[in-house]
C-alpha cells in the first residue's frame, strides 16, 4: 500500500482557504488547551484570559496595537518574498538592523539636526536602507550562487542579533547610564508623535498605510504581477520574459526595507534607545502571521493585531494563572505546524494506492 | 488649615482601607523561578520569605521570563492598573519601561534591581557583591597550583567587571604570583556555551574557575576535568560538582525584601538606593566546602569579620589598573559612583573589556 500526493487541477476557492485557516487556528487552540489541562488548569480560564483583557479593554487594546506594529512591518516584510516562494525567514534580522540604523543616525548621524520633519524621514530612509541591505546579501547569494536563502536568512539575523549585542555592550554604552548596556535615549527630534500614555505612537499608522502600499505593490503593479507568476512556477516566469535573478533580489530588498522601517518605528515610536534583547522575536512570529493571512496584506493587519494581542494576553495567562507564557510559543508552532499541513491537502489530492 | 485637615482624613482612609486588605506584591522575573541561580535566588528571598514574613497581610503574585523591552511595559501596566501597589522588577533591562510605568501609576509603588533611576515612587536595590567575591578571591589564591585561575564570565557590564576585580585583589592578596584570566560568553544564561569557556580555559592551564553566570555549567565542566571552582548566586551550584565546588558569593535577598515590605506596609517607604552588604546579610559567602583547607576556611572567616566591620573594603587603596595606572590612591575608597560605573581591570587580570 502507498499514499500518494497528487496535484489538484483547481486552485482552493477563497471559502476553502478561510475555513482550513480557521480550522488550523482551532486546531492550534485545542492543543493549547490540552497542555493546560495537563498543567492542571482550566483551559476555558486560560482562553478568556487570553483574550479579556488584551482585545476587551481599552488599556488592553492600546498594549496590542502597540504589540502588532513590529509585527505587522515583519510580516509584511517576509510577505513579498513568500509570494514567489522565496522563504525570507530573515525579518528579525532586518528589523534589528534598522534598529540599529535609526539609533546610529539619531544619536551619532544627525546630532545637529532637531527638527524632526527632517529627522523622521531621515531616520526611516536610513533603517530601510540598512535592513533592504540585510535581504540584499541573501537576494544576491541565492540569484547568482544558488546559496539556499533559508539558511542565509537565519545566519544572518543571528549576526545582526550579536553586532546589536556589540554595540550597546562596546562603543555605544550609553553615557551616563552607568556603563549599562544601552545607548542613551533618542533626541526629541527622532521621536515619534505619540498618542496619551499608553504607548500609541505615529508608527502604527505608518504600518498601517504600509499594508496598504504593499497591497498596491503586490496586486497592481508590474513588480506584483512577475512575482505571482514567478511564485507559481519559476521555470514559466523565466520563459516568460521575467528576469528572475532580479525579481530575487527586488523581493529580498523591499521585504528587507519594510522591516527595516519597522526596526526604526520600533526605536522611535516605543523605546527611544537600542538595548539588548529589545524584540522578543517579532520577525519569527511575522513567518506565521503571513501564513495565516495566506499573503494577503490587508489580512496581514488583521492577523498581526491578533497576534499581537496573543502576546498581550499570553502575559495575562502568566499574570493570572501562572503558566508560563512561551507557552504562546508552542501555540505559534502547532498553528504554523497545521496551517502548513492544510496548505497540503487543498493542493493535494491524497489517494492510497494498493500495489 | 482645611486643606491638610482633609488631607489627613483622606490618608486616614487610605490607611484603614489598606488595613481592611492585604497588600498585593508583584514580582517580574527574566527567567524562570528554578533557574538555580539569579530568578531563584529572588524567588526563595522575595516570594517565599515576604510570604513566610506576613502570611495573610499580603498577597503575592509572580511572572517569570518577562522579556526586556517594551513588552515589560505592558505587563507593568497590566500589574498596575489591576491593583498591585508594590511592584519588584528583577532585571536591569526593564529600567526604561518601571521609569514609564512610576510616571503613569504614581500611586503605585516600584522596585527595581540593579538599574540606577530612582524617583517618588520608585526605588532601587542593590548589593555589594564584591565583598562576597574578594573573600571567594582569597580561597581560588590560596588553592591555585598553576597560579592562573579561569573566570566565566557573561558581560563587560560594571556589575561584571566590579565582581572580577574584587576577585583579582583577593586572589591576588593571598598570591601576588596568580593571574585571573577571563573570558566572556555574551550571555548570562546558556550552559554549553558557558560550558565550553569553562573547558576553554582549564585546557590553558587554570585549575581553579570562578563565574559570573546563572548556570551551573562551569562547576559541571570543573567536575569532568579534576579541578576546582567557585559557584555564583545560589549554594544549590554545589551539587553539580561535589569534587569541584569551593563555595560561592551568594544573594540573601530576603536581607532587603522583608524590611522593605515591611515598611510599606507601615507606610514608612521611601524612594531609596539601597546597595546592601555582608554586613546587612544581603551578600553571602556560602558555607565553604571540605575541599578547602582549615586554615583557608580560618583566614576568610577573619576577613569577613574585617568586612563586616567596615574596617576593611576591597576597594581601598592603592589600586592599579591593568596598566600600571593609579586609580584609587592609598588611603581611600573607591565611591559608590565608581564602584557601579567601573569598566577597568585591576592588575592581575588577563582580559579586556571593550571601549
Amino acid at each position: 500500500m502507498k499514499i500518494k500526493f497528487e496535484k489538484k487541477s483547481t486552485k482552493p476557492s477563497k471559502m476553502s482557504i478561510f475555513i482550513s485557516s480557521l480550522i488550523s487556528v482551532l486546531i492550534a487552540l485545542i492543543f493549547l488547551g490540552f497542555i493546560i489541562l495537563s498543567l492542571g488548569d482550566d483551559p476555558f480560564e486560560a482562553y478568556w484570559q487570553l483574550v479579556s483583557w488584551a482585545m476587551g479593554t481599552v488599556p488592553g487594546l492600546i498594549q496590542s496595537l502597540v504589540s502588532m506594529m513590529p509585527l505587522l512591518f515583519t510580516s509584511l516584510g517576509v510577505l513579498i518574498a513568500f509570494k514567489m516562494k522565496l522563504w525570507n525567514i530573515g525579518a528579525e534580522g532586518q528589523f534589528q538592523m534598522g534598529a540599529f540604523a535609526a539609533t546610529w543616525g539619531a544619536l551619532y548621524l544627525f546630532p545637529n539636526i532637531h527638527n524632526p520633519w527632517v529627522m523622521i524621514p531621515l531616520l526611516m530612509i536610513l533603517g530601510a536602507a540598512f535592513g533592504a541591505f540585510w535581504g540584499f546579501l541573501p537576494g544576491i547569494m541565492r540569484a547568482y550562487l544558488g546559496v539556499n536563502e533559508i539558511l542565509s536568512t537565519l545566519m544572518l539575523n543571528y549576526v545582526a542579533i550579536y553586532w546589536v549585542n556589540y554595540l550597546t555592550y562596546g562603543p555605544w554604552k550609553g553615557a551616563g547610564s552607568y556603563n549599562f548596556p544601552i545607548t542613551a535615549k533618542f533626541p526629541q527630534s527622532a521621536i515619534l508623535p505619540q498618542y496619551g500614555s499608553g504607548g500609541l505612537n505615529f508608527g502604527i499608522i505608518i504600518s498601517i498605510i504600509m499594508a496598504f502600499f504593499v497591497l498596491y505593490l503586490v496586486k497592481y503593479t508590474k513588480f506584483g504581477f512577475h512575482l505571482e507568476i514567478a511564485g507559481d512556477n519559476l521555470r514559466a516566469g523565466e520563459y516568460a520574459g521575467i528576469n528572475v535573478k532580479k525579481l530575487i533580489i527586488l523581493a529580498m530588498v523591499i521585504g528587507g526595507a519594510i522591516s527595516g522601517i519597522g526596526g526604526m518605528a520600533e526605536m522611535s515610536g516605543v523605546l527611544f534607545r537600542l538595548q539588548p534583547n529589545f524584540s522578543p522575536g517579532y520577525g519569527y512570529t511575522a513567518v506565521i502571521i503571513a501564513w495565516l493571512a495566506r499573503l494577503d496584506p490587508i489580512a496581514t493587519i488583521v492577523v498581526s493585531f491578533f497576534f499581537g494581542a496573543l502576546l498581550v494576553g499570553s502575559q495575562q495567562l502568566q499574570l493570572f494563572m501562572q503558566i508560563p507564557s512561551s507557552l504562546i510559543n508552542a501555540f505559534n508552532g502547532i498553528l504554523l505546524f497545521s496551517l502548513l499541513a492544510s496548505e497540503v491537502f487543498m493542493r493535494y489530492r491524497i489517494r492510497v494506492v494498493r500495489s | 488649615m482645611k486643606g491638610k485637615i482633609l488631607l489627613a482624613i483622606l490618608l486616614a482612609g487610605i490607611f484603614t482601607l489598606s488595613l481592611a486588605s492585604p497588600l498585593k506584591i508583584a514580582f517580574i522575573f527574566v527567567g524562570p523561578i528554578n533557574d538555580n541561580g539569579w530568578t531563584q535566588a529572588h524567588y526563595d528571598g522575595g516570594v517565599l520569605a515576604i510570604q513566610k514574613a506576613f502570611g495573610n497581610q499580603v498577597q503575592i503574585k509572580y511572572i517569570e521570563n518577562v522579556p526586556e523591552g517594551s513588552q515589560s511595559l505592558s505587563v507593568l501596566r497590566a500589574l498596575a492598573s489591576q491593583g498591585y501597589k508594590l511592584i519588584y522588577a528583577t532585571s536591569f533591562g526593564y529600567m526604561d519601561q518601571v521609569i514609564e510605568a512610576a510616571k503613569e501609576f504614581p500611586n503605585t509603588i516600584f522596585e527595581m534591581c540593579s538599574g540606577y533611576a530612582t524617583s517618588t515612587n520608585l526605588g532601587e536595590y542593590f548589593g555589594a557583591m564584591e565583598q562576597a567575591r574578594y573573600l571567594s578571591g582569597l580561597i581560588a589564591g590560596a588553592m591555585t597550583k598553576t597560579n592562573k585561575i579561569g573566570y566565566v564570565a557573561a558581560y563587560p557590564t560594571p556589575e561584571v567587571v566590579r565582581g572580577i576585580d574584587a576577585f583579582t585583589l583577593g586572589v591576588r592578596s593571598v598570591n601576588p604570583y596568580a593571574t585571573v584570566h577571563v573570558v566572556w560568553t555574551y550571555t548570562w544564561y546558556d550552559p554549553p556555551t558557558e560550558k565550553e569557556a569553562a573547558l576553554s580555559l582549564i585546557n590553558a592551564g587554570c585549575d581553579v574557575l570562578a563565574q559570573h553566570q546563572d548556570s551551573p555549567a562551569t562547576i559541571q565542566a570543573a567536575e569532568e576535568k579534576g579541578v576546582y571552582a567557585i559557584g555564583y548566586d545560589s549554594p544549590n551550584m554545589g551539587q553539580f560538582g561535589p569534587h569541584a565546588y569551593l563555595t560561592a558569593p551568594v544573594w540573601n535577598w530576603a536581607a532587603f525584601y522583608v524590611p522593605n515590605v515591611k515598611s510599606v506596609l507601615d507606610g514608612t517607604w521611601k524612594p531609596t538606593f539601597y546597595y546592601g552588604n555582608m554586613a546587612d546579610g544581603l551578600v553571602e559567602l556560602a558555607p565553604m566546602s571540605n575541599l578547602v583547607p582549615p586554615q583557608v576556611q580560618k583566614l576568610v572567616n577573619a576577613m569577613e569579620n574585617e568586612i563586616k566591620s567596615g574596617n576593611f573594603d576591597p576597594f581601598e587603596g592603592p589600586i592599579y589598573d591593568q596598566s600600571g595606572k593609579l586609580m584609587i590612591p592609598a588611603g581611600q575608597r573607591a565611591t559608590l559612583d565608581q564602584l557601579l560605573s567601573i569598566q577597568w581591570f585591576v592588575q592581575g587580570v588577563i582580559g579586556s573589556i571593550k571601549k
